[in-house]
């Protein structure tokens, strides 16, 4: 198990860097000065002058590199053009509001998810099934965004039962912040539940079929066990590999039910920076997003070791 | 190989077809006909068929020019004469505003999808196939999974601008890992069986390998990854025009329809409404034929 | 103990000592393109301590019937006739009876231990779960029995191989594995279906030898399903051999292999290497044709049309499982289901008793 986790520690940290750079470049692909995007509307030559050389623009793009690596490590992101704010502080205040509504979208998601596909699996052929699979596949298809609108415009404007729009801390007031945060966070995870529906339902149909199942029911176990103990501890590790990849859905998704339930996370953030050309934000934010899928990948990689014991207890990985 | 005779075989015979040829094409045939016979592929084709047709002919179809304003007429509910499912905050024609948004979505979806399979296609046979191109390869696929497809339309659109091509571009982009990986899984598979093995060790060349061997047989996986990629396109060209990072107004388009809407919500919903339904509707057709597709295409029989 | 096996006559029904007795078992499937019938109207008798085999090409119903007996078939399957444990009628009956039979009374040993075993789970954990399910013992007693379990089928050091998983072990120990698993709760009828066919000839005996040692401490009724005569010959008291989804031929082993009446026997027989046998000169005979698979059992010998020795007679009706000791010189219990017997042994078929 160490040399596999080694591995993926070296490949994750080779992905880093190469993100890393391609995000440099990226804000250099800017179209004319970089300068000028960075300075925002004050184009002095004065303002153009000190931010070339707080950025050091006037030097070779391998020390221009090294120089922003090196800002990096020491925590500093760069400076919003537009407020002045330090971008490290603009994501402190932005990213609980957006881990709140990820978490809790995650956990419900996977709830539902696991749950639906393994009835869905068990009822094999039965109604149940049938109606699991076909509230997959509306979960799968419906926008969310747009289902969003809808439940503002049902649960929320119609009838006051949820608040639109707004955000309140939790540590400030914990059921108020439930409150609002309960609509998005069902409306984020209506398609990840669905694809972990979906996902749950295939494995575990195909652990159903191998013969360690066969063997599990000629032992006399209950239907229960033979799913619970044997056929979906198997199809779980296949459901947490591809969950990793549903990381990026779930990170686009989050920034669109920010945006509609006017959420101060870090997708309002990401967007008002868009909209405003505030190139050190969105480089920020870039490069955020990706570290953070890096790692949030390994994580699983490592989980995915913990469940699999072909893995875990030496033997070469399956 | 023989087999027993008829009066004892009514069944199946086991040794059914045994030249490639006729294998390929009995297979063929009971693909479609699995498909014919699953009532929701007929039903989901169907409306792909009615989808594409309207876009095409759109602008021969739609009732207006989806850009005519008529400020006499504004927030006209469905049924208003003249304006079958109403008119929006600028009095512009509903249905030929979601006619010619339906049209902008399949062109984004397909042309999403043709990026995706273009540069997904072949690194994932290079990768599959030439142990030494793998690991680059794969590193490759890896970053550009570490971009989720929004983030890269907002670095694309703070570049580039917004617009359909730069939308279609960064789904393509972030859709190509997924080919990348499904096509190398398919070429491994392929490379240990005994007719490709055959031919390598023939002394066939690799592309030839790839070209004649590799490459066919793995159009059905591609395919379905194909039918699933594009509804996914779909929904993620609506949600970059609804953010305003994809098609730009007045140009309609599903998503910005949405987000015009979403003020007037309230006052017409049939404005927030209809175009989330056109939505579900089309990507709803491409999902379930694409699982009818899978389905078909599985040796082990139907699974739906 | 006593293996008497060649005074069993199985016909004979319901006789005294028949732990399972299997009566006109038919089993058909629904699939894509039809129906297709597995199993039609056979019947077996298995008594205490005695080791069954059926033999049979892939395809001809073996492991159907294996499965069928105590439910495990899945849901496609329709079964029709009679399976007796003990004289409880097991075919349709309810879940949870079947269930208190299966680990309990009729155990499985199947043919690829690798698939066969979880592999997210300890192989203590798989065998324990057996005993938890029948015996409900405490968990340190059931601990000692499962490392008792290992140690009778020849684990080395289990003390250790307890908290394995099967990815650690070796064909061979997975495979002895499977067998604790089956012998944990004692049952009366252990049903192996192809239980060496996956592994090495050398690893193939010492598996077979843990059967034998089995049945004579336990007294364990075992049913062996295989293609493999060889296996028959080394193990089995009675054979039945098996033909697209029909009993063709039931006899003791010895009088089987000395005077098969049934021509698929004959072929199979002359199919099978033997030593004494040339390399060259003395060429192993391939039965010509392929097991058909049928919608429909016919009124007809299914084996007909790759039959030598068949007639209008043969493709008209069905012969019946028979035994006609007196004209051909048979002894009690051979039972065949052929027109046109073989009569006289054919020469050689002894030899592949080693």
């Amino acid at each position: 198990m160490r040399t596999y986790l080694l591995n993926r520690a070296w490949q994750s940290l080779l992905t880093l860097i190469l993100a890393t750079v391609v995000v440099f470049l990226g804000v250099r692909a800017l179209p004319g000065d970089p300068a000028l995007a960075l300075a925002g509307e004050d184009r002095s030559p004065e303002t153009l002058a000190a931010i070339r050389l707080q950025y050091g623009l006037d030097q070779s793009i391998p020390v221009q590199f090294g120089h922003f690596v090196n800002n990096i490590l020491h925590g500093d992101l760069g400076t919003s053009i537009r407020t002045g704010t330090p971008v490290s502080s603009m994501m402190r205040t932005a990213l609980p509001v957006t881990l709140q509504l990820a978490v809790f979208a995650i956990v419900l998601a996977t709830i539902v998810g696991v749950g639906a596909g393994v009835v869905a699996a068990a009822k094999r052929g039965r109604p149940a099934e049938w109606v699991a699979n076909g509230l997959a596949l509306i979960g799968l298809s419906v926008p969310h965004f747009w289902l969003g609108l809808v439940a503002i415009l049902y649960l929320a404007v119609a009838t006051g039962l949820f608040p639109a729009s707004g955000f309140v801390p939790f540590t400030e007031n914990p059921v108020e912040n439930l409150h609002h945060i309960l609509l998005p966070v069902v409306i984020l995870g209506t398609g990840l539940s669905a694809v972990i529906m979906r996902q749950t339902r295939s494995a575990t149909l195909d652990a159903l079929s191998a013969d360690y199942v066969r063997t599990a029911k000629a032992k006399g176990l209950r239907p229960s066990a033979v799913i619970g103990r044997h056929a979906l501890r198997n199809s779980l590790i296949v459901v947490v590999t591809i969950a990793g990849l549903q990381l990026g859905e779930l990170i686009s998704g989050a920034v669109v039910t920010e945006q509609i339930f006017g959420l101060p996370g870090f997708g309002k953030m990401t967007l008002d920076a868009v909209f405003q050309r505030d190139y050190p934000v969105i480089q920020a934010v870039v490069l955020v997003t990706a570290t953070a899928y890096i790692a949030i990948n390994f994580l699983v990689d490592l989980l995915y070791s913990l469940i699999d014991p072909r893995i875990r207890v030496g033997g070469e990985a399956a | 190989m023989s087999t027993t005779e008829a009066p004892l075989t009514p069944g199946p015979s086991v040794a059914d077809g045994d030249a490639d040829a006729p294998r390929e094409v009995g297979r063929r045939r009971r693909i479609v006909r699995r498909l014919i016979g699953n009532p929701l592929a007929v039903i989901s084709f169907a409306v792909l068929l009615v989808a594409v047709v309207v876009a095409v002919f759109a602008p021969w179809i739609a009732p207006y020019s989806p850009e005519q304003t008529d400020f006499a007429r504004t927030f006209a509910p469905p049924g208003t004469s003249g304006h079958l499912l109403g008119t929006d905050d600028l009095g512009r024609d509903v249905l030929s505003r979601l006619i010619l948004g339906s049209r902008a979505s399949l062109e984004v979806g397909l042309l999403a999808v043709a990026t995706a399979l273009v540069v997904g296609v072949p690194l994932g046979l290079a990768s599959g196939y030439f142990r030494s191109l793998d690991a680059v390869i794969s590193r490759f696929t890896d970053l550009l999974l570490a971009f989720p497809f929004l983030i890269l339309a907002v670095g694309l659109a703070a570049i580039r601008g917004a617009s359909l091509g730069n939308a279609a571009v960064a789904i393509g982009i972030a859709q190509i890992p997924g080919f990348i990986r499904l096509v190398r899984s398919e070429t491994l598979r392929l490379k240990s069986l005994d007719f490709v093995t055959a031919s390598i060790v023939d002394g066939a060349g690799d592309l030839w390998v790839l070209g004649k061997h590799v490459l066919p047989n793995a159009t059905s996986v591609i395919l379905v990854q194909a039918t699933v990629a594009i509804p996914a396109a779909i929904l993620g060209e609506a949600v970059l025009s609804f953010l305003g990072l994809g098609i730009q107004p007045p140009d309609p388009s599903l998503g910005t329809m949405l987000a015009t809407a979403q003020q007037f919500a309230a006052r017409a919903p049939w404005t927030a409404i209809l175009p989330g339904v056109t939505i579900m509707v089309l990507v709803l057709a491409f999902n379930i034929f694409g699982d009818s597709l899978r389905d078909a295409l599985d040796p082990k029989g139907s699974r739906s | 103990m006593t293996i008497t096996p060649l005074e069993v006559d199985h016909r004979s029904g319901s006789g005294s000592g028949s732990i399972l007795e299997v009566r006109d078992l038919t089993v058909t499937f629904t699939t894509e393109s039809g129906t297709v019938s597995a199993v039609d109207h056979i019947s077996l008798d298995l008594r205490e301590g005695e080791i069954v085999g059926i033999v049979g090409e892939s395809g001809c119903g073996k492991s159907v019937t294996a499965m069928s007996l105590s439910g495990l078939l899945p849901r496609s399957a329709r079964t029709a006739g009679s399976v007796r444990l003990h004289g409880t009628e097991l075919i349709g009956a309810k879940e949870p009876v079947l269930r208190a039979v299966r680990g309990r009374d009729i155990a499985y040993i199947f043919q690829e231990p690798m698939s066969s075993l979880n592999p997210v789970l300890t192989v203590g954990r798989q065998i324990s779960e057996v005993l938890q399910v029948h015996e409900r013992l405490s968990r340190k007693l059931t601990r000692d029995r499962v490392i008792e379990l290992l140690t009778l089928v020849g684990i080395p050091s289990p003390l250790q191989r307890i908290d394995n998983y099967p990815h650690q072990l070796s064909g061979g120990m997975r495979q002895r594995v499977m067998i604790a698993m089956a012998v944990a709760c004692d049952p009366k009828v252990l049903v192996a279906d192809e239980p060496t066919t996956a592994l090495d000839v050398t690893v193939q005996a010492g598996i077979l030898d843990i059967l034998r040692e089995l049945r004579d401490r336990l007294g364990t009724a075992i049913l062996i399903i295989t293609h493999d005569l060889g296996v028959i010959a080394d193990i089995a008291d009675r054979v039945v051999v098996m033909y697209a989804g029909r009993v063709v031929e039931s006899a003791p082993v010895d009088e089987l292999f000395a005077r098969p009446q049934h021509h698929y026997t004959a072929g199979l027989l002359a199919a099978s290497p033997a030593p004494g046998r040339h390399a060259g000169t003395d060429r192993l005979q391939e039965i010509p044709g392929l097991v058909p698979v049928l919608a429909v059992q016919p009124d007809a010998c299914t084996f007909a049309p790759r039959c030598p020795a068949a007639d209008a007679q043969c493709l008209g009706s069905a012969p019946p499982l028979t035994s006609d000791q007196n004209a051909l010189g048979l002894l009690p219990g051979h039972a065949f289901a052929c027109w046109h017997p073989c009569g006289k042994p054919p020469t050689s078929a002894k030899e592949l008793k080693p």
